[in-house]
């Protein structure tokens, strides 16, 4: 029960990155109508917002304090960072909280980056063929990902958990279970929660203002909204950059669970497809749930009582539930009719 | 059923002659060694046959590289275990990687556009982080399959050919030893036949099926075409080729590692076909040299080599020069081919076979009309 609860609990946040990733999709999708494999990309870029971030912040003076010797007899180097020198304790606060300031920072930044992106080269491939689409986009994919690498190098750079947020919560003793027996790291916790919120807001974005239910009738019928006198495009370059954003702010939260290096955006481009897929394209709660859902199957997959049992699963499990959901329900989980049919 | 029009006849023996003079050809421009050669002839076997699908039927599969890898190691554990003669691996790796074609071709085209090309791209990389991971045993991992002295190699012993010299055994092709120039003759003659393999396919009436297919595949159901069992065997056809051009791999190079299952190399083929130009003859192996001679070229170049070049500049000038075009050459290759990759799928979306015919066309009309054939480019 312990070790299922567990296993619940880390898919839950696996999931929640994977439906952020697969909302943006759909939303571009839906809107756009484009097939975006640089929408892998855009999640990478925001996991580099939070290094490039991080590193400004911490850019150093060192100073040598002659009283003070090191076990080998030289003076010891005291590191400061700039930030801490300027700004006092704040500095200080601000290094140690790098990871979800650079959350914030990245909202704007992955705002110009998606608006740039839709009016620089999507914008002409609208009335194209999906392979083109395909095409374009992932070369752009390749473009982004290989000058992240030119710049930052080619290793994983791994990014700390707030000091404050570093231990583990123990959620077992919540709920009345013995203490000790259920712990989960509080970072994963507050990445659980900040998914769900974004994914909240989202939804309360396009459900409760005037400019969420424009976007939502443009998805429905894009030619009567602009009979209507309204720039239907203008709406939709926006949507692109929301969604841009859900997927930078996914890639700038995920940071200290897996060090971000220059392929992680094709990594989980590939799984956030196939979460589309099952979830049915062009449906938003569909790619939430499905996210959701596959991230705690290939959660319980990778238990080693279940690798012992089926040797491999872990790997292949999201494919084959794919597979399985195309084979029975071929629009997916809450697909539409009519989308994306031939 | 093995004969060719008369165009179709001479377009072939061109095609030959180009094949078998590449040495002679590509010594001006520095690419006539064996290696080159091969992987030259490999690849365009590859988007000959991927060309197949993409071009006839319209399906655009990002998984074909799976198809490779099987091939590869299919070659070399036949390599392992049989015989060290090419001619039982080739068709061994064929047979398997047309067996796995079927089987993925066969829930992929279940959907198609966009479905379809997600789910060989899922397919693919289920088989790529198996051959990393569970599959060890098979494919050794990252380390990569190798030969070793002391393999069965059944059919070797049963014969008594087993080859006694020091090292590793090599290929054999009747006898003979598979090195550099053997092998490119190889590669070459096989290159050779899947062309002509594939003008058949283009104009048979399984090809003109095919094209319909892309057209308009509702029209095609109404005239009483299943659709499914077609675009299966092209999507098998297309598998068998990449397995053949992954056997070909291993057999000048007897080793296989999972780096040729990985996206990028799907990627790439779908870069030859377009750059070449999607469902034409010669498009897909134009593009498949130009893209091998570049990757070849432009890694090959180092910061070194830029200074040289950029040496008559002024010190300042010269130095942000070699900065910025560091990035594109050597290590940073990829950067290049992605915008390759763009700047083709924007500009030229027939490819090279389209943009040469569009310029002939210019040339014939004279400059009287040439506005309208400029009006004619996408010019967005």
């Amino acid at each position: 029960m312990d070790a299922f609860l567990a296993q619940l609990l880390n898919g839950l946040d696996k999931g929640g990155a994977y439906a952020l990733i697969a909302l943006g999709l759909t939303l571009v999708f839906g809107t756009l109508g484009v097939v975006n494999f640089a929408h892998g990309a855009l999640f990478m870029l925001g996991c580099f917002c939070a290094v490039t971030f991080r590193y400004l912040i911490t850019i150093e003076t060192v100073t040598t304090d002659p009283n003070q010797l090191s076990p080998w007899g030289t003076p010891v180097e005291i590191r400061t960072p700039v930030v801490q020198d300027w700004l006092g304790d704040f500095g200080a606060l601000l290094v140690n909280y790098s990871v979800p300031v650079s959350i914030l920072l990245a909202i704007p930044v992955m705002l110009v980056i998606g608006i740039g992106m839709e009016r620089g080269l999507i914008k002409h491939f609208y009335r194209r063929t999906h392979a083109e689409q395909i095409l374009v986009t992932f070369g752009l994919a390749i473009v982004l990902q290989e000058i992240v690498k030119s710049l930052f190098g080619a290793n994983p750079i791994p990014q700390p958990v707030p000091s404050t947020l570093r231990g583990a919560a123990d959620i077992g003793s919540w709920i009345g279970m013995a203490p000790h027996t259920l712990t989960y790291p509080w970072w994963r916790l507050v990445s659980l929660f900040f998914s769900l919120a974004v994914i909240g807001g989202v939804f309360a974005f396009l459900h409760f203002t005037t400019f969420g239910m424009v976007v939502r009738a443009g998805m429905a019928d894009r030619e009567t909204v602009g009979l209507l006198g309204i720039d239907i495009d203008r709406r939709f370059t926006i949507v692109f950059g929301l969604a841009a954003i859900v997927a930078g702010v996914a890639g700038a939260m995920y940071t200290p669970l897996l060090p971000p290096h220059y392929h992680i955006g094709m990594d989980f481009l590939v799984l956030s497809f196939v979460v589309v897929v099952v979830g049915g394209m062009g449906s938003l709660p569909g790619a939430v749930a499905a996210g959701f859902l596959l991230g705690i199957l290939q959660s319980f997959a990778s238990m080693t009582e279940v690798k012992t049992l089926v040797p491999g699963i872990d790997q292949v499990i999201i494919y084959l539930v794919a597979v399985v959901v195309l084979l029975t329900r071929p629009r997916g989980l809450m697909g539409r009719r009519g989308v994306m049919e031939n | 059923m093995f004969a060719l029009s008369r165009k179709e006849l001479m377009h072939l023996g061109i095609f030959a002659a180009v094949v078998l003079t590449m040495p002679i050809w590509l010594t001006p421009f520095g690419a006539a060694y064996p290696g080159l050669m091969q992987s030259f002839a490999i690849y365009a076997i590859f988007a000959i046959g991927f060309n197949i699908l993409f071009g006839l039927t319209g399906y655009l599969s990002f998984g074909h590289a799976a198809f490779l890898g099987v091939g590869s190691y299919t070659a070399v554990w036949s390599f392992k275990l049989l015989t060290m003669n090419v001619i039982p691996a080739i068709l061994l790796a064929v047979v398997v990687a047309g067996i796995f074609s079927l089987v993925i071709g066969f829930f992929s085209l279940r959907r198609s556009g966009i479905y379809f090309s997600i789910l060989t791209l899922a397919f693919a990389q289920m088989c790529y982080s198996l051959a990393y991971s569970v599959l060890t045993p098979i494919t050794n991992g990252e380390t990569g399959l190798l030969l070793a002295r002391n393999d069965p190699r059944v059919l070797d012993a049963m014969f008594g050919t087993q080859a006694a010299g020091a090292g590793l055994p090599m290929p054999t092709l009747m006898g003979m030893t598979v090195t550099a120039y053997t092998g490119f003759y190889l590669c070459a003659l096989v290159l050779i036949l899947s062309f002509y393999v594939s003008q058949k396919i283009f104009a048979s009436p399984f090809g003109l099926a095919l094209k319909g297919i892309r057209s308009n595949q509702t029209r095609m159901k109404y005239t009483g075409f299943d659709p499914r069992p077609y675009t299966l065997a092209a999507f098998v056809i297309s598998g068998m080729f990449a397995g053949l051009a992954g056997a070909l791999l291993s057999v000048t190079d007897p080793i296989a590692g999972t780096e040729r299952m990985q996206w990028t190399e799907s990627g790439n083929v779908v870069l030859m076909t377009i750059l070449g130009g999607v469902g034409t003859l010669f498009g897909p192996v134009l593009g498949a040299w130009l893209i091998k001679y570049f990757e070849n070229i432009f890694s090959a170049i180092n910061e070194k080599i830029l200074h040289n070049v950029f040496s008559f500049l002024p010190d300042g000038l010269e130095n942000v020069f070699v900065a910025i075009l560091s990035k594109f050459v050597g290590e940073g290759w990829h950067l290049t081919l992605g915008l390759m990759f763009v700047l083709v799928v924007v500009f030229l979306p027939g490819g090279i076979v389209e943009g040469s015919q569009r310029l002939i066309r210019y040339w014939r009309r004279g400059s009287a009309k040439a506005p309208r054939s400029l009006e004619a480019q996408p010019a967005e």
